[in-house]
């Protein structure tokens, strides 16, 4: 018998190893119980992204959680992004229930979630119950793999000051609108560079990104299972919209003034110093406002749409975070117990909503009188609540379907160029990216 | 010319086979028994991740599933597919070919300055050299802001002069000039060690040197340079390599000059601004890795940076002689 020579032993246990440690693979769905359990003992994980305050109004709705069980005990991870959760799930450790991000990380995500639809289906919890959208961005792959918590929602904000001194009492509906009062409304320096802007349409500035301001006009970003930009009207209408505006105040300018403005996510933010006068922004900065910025006179509305698009106006862009429990989990009933009570349960719900300064998804929670919602943050739980709220598809690439788009925009609003041509180049970036991570 | 003469050999009993290897083994057992522990480290931190990287590179690999074997699907992808991983790898040949021989050059030069001080000389260093002590993020916030357009202050004195100041870190064609300042501001660390291999050049070589009637180019051309070869190709080799994995600097800049700070913002959208000219490959291989989920792909891209800065490194090392020479 001929002994293995150490050159060749070496690498081939090493890749067996290798296989070993990182080929943990993800079982499948186990059957459920057909009554769930009357009570519930033992401790779960519960892992999430939230830091600081956030983590402990989450820490809060739990107690809440743990009041109503008294056998169970849920340990929670703070502070854990999704990618670092994911290499948890992978690596078989200990997580029950895991909180994320839909739109980045879902699409990878879902395969090693339970699917929840038939504890939904034993404890009658319906799809139905969320608003629409985010019912159905929370399902990956025909699974319904998680619940949406709570969610962002994007809309226009804008300085009632400014407006009025420009002779405008009411905030635009169309971004033909929006671009005739952004002029209006820029001011300049005796050097011609801008002292105050109507409005910022560069992408990348604040939270204009393809994904957001693409939402304003439905532009399709896929048909079936591939990307179909370059064939939607409303991408070549929405981009050549931004880059005309662009053009108008000046590319240039518009560079200078916003690399000179404050932070977004300081006090400094130029909405709230009134150095631009309206903003496409999230919810969340009726918060910031109101802590940074609380003499400032403003008013929200739902972001105006492309005229013509078939848009309708009211809805706007959304995301939200989504919650699923572990296919590996051991205690799958008291997982589904805290998914269902952080989901479901209206009080749990609105409490999380208030603390995190976010809007809920359940019907019953937006609709609750126990919400916190001044007239500002009130415009978004209804534009939530609109027919004409979308989000960017889930895919298994995440965050780089909008990186594409963004990519591609950035260039074109400075240098222009053959838009068909590079809606073409973006499709086929997002086809071939989706390919790769679909080969078998 | 010599002659050798081959003298007969004592003859010695050979001794055993089984007796040969027990001594073998008895004088080698202190040294394999004190490299043990070094080797299981090399081998699990080092010779194990490197062939996991190798492997993974081969197949489609999320992190959520287990790795499927793909074949050479990752590399088709990259060399063929990819529309970012171009841009990536030529803003990073830029630091590799730019950033680095005119930090050595500069580095060299104020080395040169200081070697023939006479007085201040520790002062003169310490000035020099305190910028390296700054931590790059630190850094990187403080140029950002010296250089900011709308408020900074060196466009301010640009305003004050009559000039219209450039967008410095928000210009793509700019945003790198602006990082290879900031390079040569903080080449303390190179400067220093240039400076002690410069007072290290033996004195009486360059009064050989002025008796021959050699001008200043002359003695730095065949004194000096000989001289300091080794640390110039230490310091090339160590730029080189730094320079590849280019990353902090240019993330950190990238964050600042675009307004945004990290919280709530998705790192893919935020690294390479402005448009892409500060995205380099380690960049966009982790946004690959960590944003999109396909560690398959990135670490494809690990094995050809990989490749490549082995292939860069044989080069530069074979043309130099890299201490061999030295050393004869």
């Amino acid at each position: 018998m001929r002994a293995t020579k150490p050159a060749t032993a070496i690498p081939a246990v090493a890749l067996v190893a290798a296989l070993i440690l990182t080929g943990c693979g993800i079982g499948a769905d186990e059957p459920v119980a057909r009554t769930a359990p009357r009570e519930l003992t033992g401790t779960i994980q519960l892992w999430h992204h939230y830091t600081d305050r956030e983590a402990a109004v989450i820490q809060s709705v739990v107690r809440d959680f743990e009041r109503l069980h008294p056998g169970l005990h849920v340990n929670v991870h703070s502070g854990q992004q999704d990618t670092k959760i994911t290499q948890v799930v992978s690596s078989g450790g200990d997580v029950d229930v895991m909180l994320t991000n839909v739109n980045s990380t879902l699409g990878t995500l879902c395969k090693t979630m339970a699917d929840l639809a038939p504890y939904m289906a034993r404890d009658h919890v319906r799809a139905a119950d969320f608003q629409g959208t985010f019912a159905s961005a929370t399902a990956f792959d025909d699974r319904r793999c998680s619940l949406p918590t709570t969610s962002d929602v994007y809309g226009l904000y804008y300085n009632k000051r400014l407006l009025g001194r420009a002779g405008y009492h009411d905030p635009p509906k169309t971004l033909d609108e929006l671009g005739r009062m952004a002029l209006k409304l820029t001011t300049y320096n005796p050097d011609g560079s801008i002292r105050t802007l109507g409005f910022d349409p560069l992408i990348g500035f604040g939270q204009n990104t393809s994904g957001t301001v693409s939402a304003t006009s439905g532009a399709r970003w896929m048909r079936g299972t591939e990307a179909t930009t370059a064939a939607s009207r409303q991408w070549h209408e929405i981009l050549a919209w931004q880059r005309d505006l662009v053009k108008k105040i000046g590319y240039r300018k518009l560079k200078a003034f916003t690399a000179g403005l404050g932070d977004e996510w300081s006090a400094n933010n130029p909405f709230q110093t009134g150095r631009i006068a309206m903003a496409l922004d999230g919810e969340w900065r009726v918060a910031f406002v109101d802590e940074q910025a609380p003499h400032l006179d403003y008013g929200t509305a739902p972001f105006p749409v492309l005229a013509g698009s078939g848009q309708p106006y009211g809805g706007g862009y959304v995301s939200a975070a989504d919650i699923g429990m572990s296919k590996q989990s051991g205690h799958k009933e008291a997982a589904w117990a805290l998914v269902k009570f952080l989901t479901t349960n209206t009080g749990a719900a609105v409490k999380l909503a208030n603390g995190l300064k976010n809007i809920p998804t359940l019907r019953r929670a937006a609709d609750s009188p126990e919400l916190e919602a001044g007239p500002q943050y009130r415009m978004f739980i209804e534009a939530s609540k609109h027919p004409g709220a979308n989000t960017s598809p889930i895919t298994e690439i995440g965050a780089t379907l909008v990186a594409t788009m963004n990519d591609f925009w950035t260039t074109y609003q400075e240098n222009g160029g053959n838009l068909d041509e590079g809606l073409r180049a973006v499709d086929t970036d997002i086809n071939n990216a989706l390919s790769l991570r679909r080969q078998k | 010319m010599t002659s050798t003469r081959s003298l007969p050999r004592p003859s010695v009993a050979k001794p055993r086979p089984a007796m040969r290897t027990r001594s073998l083994l008895a004088s080698r057992l202190p040294v394999w028994s004190m490299m043990i522990l070094g080797l299981i480290g090399l081998a699990v931190f080092f010779l194990y991740p490197l062939l996991a990287n190798l492997y993974f590179s081969f197949t489609n690999y999320d992190l959520a599933g287990a790795p499927h074997w793909t074949g050479l699907r990752n590399y088709v992808y990259l060399f063929t597919q990819d529309s970012r991983v171009g841009k990536a790898a030529l803003n990073t040949l830029w630091f590799v070919v730019i950033l680095v021989p005119v930090r050595m050059v500069f580095s060299l030069g104020i080395g040169l300055l200081l070697s023939r001080r006479k007085t201040a000389r520790g002062f003169w260093r310490t000035v020099f050299y305190l910028p390296a002590l700054v931590p790059p993020v630190a850094s990187v916030v403080g140029f950002v802001f010296l250089f900011n357009p709308g408020t900074g202050p060196i466009n301010a004195v640009l305003r004050h002069l009559g000039i219209t100041g450039p967008l410095w870190f928000n210009d793509p064609a700019l945003s790198k000039p602006s990082l290879l300042l900031l390079g040569l501001w903080m080449a303390g660390d190179v400067m220093v060690i240039f400076l002690a291999a410069l007072l290290d050049v033996p004195k009486d070589q360059y009064e050989a040197c002025e008796l021959d009637g050699a001008n200043g180019w002359q003695r730095l051309r065949f004194v000096t340079l000989p001289n300091i070869r080794p640390v110039l190709l230490f310091s090339a080799v160590t730029g080189v390599i730094a320079a590849l994995q280019y990353f902090t600097e240019a993330a950190v800049a990238s964050m600042i000059a675009n307004g945004k700070t990290g919280i709530d913002a998705g790192t893919d959208q935020l690294l390479g601004y402005p448009d892409d000219s500060l995205l380099t490959y380690t960049q966009w291989m982790y946004v690959q890795g960590f944003n999109s989920f396909q560690l398959g792909y990135a670490s494809t891209m690990a094995v050809v940076l990989f490749l490549i800065a082995a292939a860069v490194m044989a080069v530069l090392l074979r043309r130099a002689g890299l201490f061999t020479k030295a050393q004869g």
